[in-house]
């Protein structure tokens, strides 16, 4: 069970730089094939620094730790009972490789449907880069199957 | 191949993205590239132990496809908000297909800004994904 005294919950900030090898590895991951997320100097020619952080990254990028799954345990959930419900991406400024970002995440809420059946967990996070700008705004809810 | 924001409307479908079936080596390779090491996605005896049939994809890698379905139709610096919700599992063999259509054109903050909903199915119609993008002109 997840217990709710968790909601308002901080965690350590978490920062990670953005690689060229990594993007062009996620870019092939994904099969993308525009080669502005591999090609440094395609990504130039369309007016980025260098090559840039693909909508979905920044939900990676925040994994770049030991053991990103570790504040599982602390809080209730359980790696092979959870999946993920919702995912979303606020962007405000654009971000590339050689970007350091810095994510800042709290638990918002922490809900359950069908009678504990169905546990919910949402997590917002402010990713600012290595200027103290602030890049972008994430929210993620995972959902614990507990039938 | 630059849209304007007169030329869009309302009811507008973007150009699909079909994406070849899900293997093991995908979900391997979207594992490593990725950072998400959850077993769930690529090991089968721990998936099996979490009562699921077989390992499956990761929601993030289908929102990622979704993700190439807008940046193929605009430059992604235009993209300003990008939600989805996961309604289904998507498992080895599902060849999916991300659509995406015009639902909205509307100013705020002095910006011009085309709401598109988006959504990822398989090769029988199940929606996998429904989400929706803010893109702005």
């Amino acid at each position: 069970m997840i217990d709710k005294k968790h909601i308002g919950k901080a965690f350590p900030p978490v920062t990670a730089e953005l690689e060229k090898g990594r993007l062009r590895f996620f870019a092939k991951a994904i099969g993308e094939t525009d080669p502005v997320y591999s090609d440094e100097a395609a990504a130039k020619a369309a007016g980025y620094r260098s090559l840039p952080m693909p909508p979905t990254f920044l939900f990676c990028l925040e994994m770049e730790q030991p053991d990103p799954y570790a504040w599982f345990g602390e809080v209730g959930l359980e790696l092979p009972k959870i999946l993920h419900g919702e995912q979303s991406f606020t962007y405000h400024l654009p971000a590339c490789a050689g970007d350091v970002l810095t994510f800042s995440s709290r638990i918002v809420d922490i809900y359950d449907k069908k009678k504990g059946a169905l546990e919910f967990m949402v997590k917002e996070t402010r990713v600012t880069n290595q200027n103290g700008e602030h890049i972008a705004d994430v929210r993620n809810v995972i959902v614990q199957r507990n039938a | 191949m630059s849209l304007s924001y007169d030329s869009i409307t309302v009811g507008q479908t973007l150009p699909p993205l079909k994406l070849p079936p899900v293997s093991r080596t995908t979900l391997a390779l979207y594992c490593g590239a990725s950072g998400d090491h959850n077993p769930i996605h690529v090991d089968i005896d721990f998936a099996r132990k979490a009562r699921m049939p077989d390992v499956f994809a990761h929601g993030m890698l289908s929102m990622a496809w979704l993700g190439r379905l807008l940046t193929g139709w605009v430059p992604q610096k235009q993209l300003r908000q990008f939600s989805v919700r996961f309604t289904g599992i998507t498992y080895v063999g599902n060849v999916i297909t991300c659509t995406g259509k015009v639902v909205d054109k509307f100013e705020r903050n002095g910006e011009r800004l085309v709401k598109v909903e988006v959504q990822s199915a398989n090769q029988y119609g199940d929606v996998k994904i429904l989400g929706d993008a803010l893109i702005a002109f």
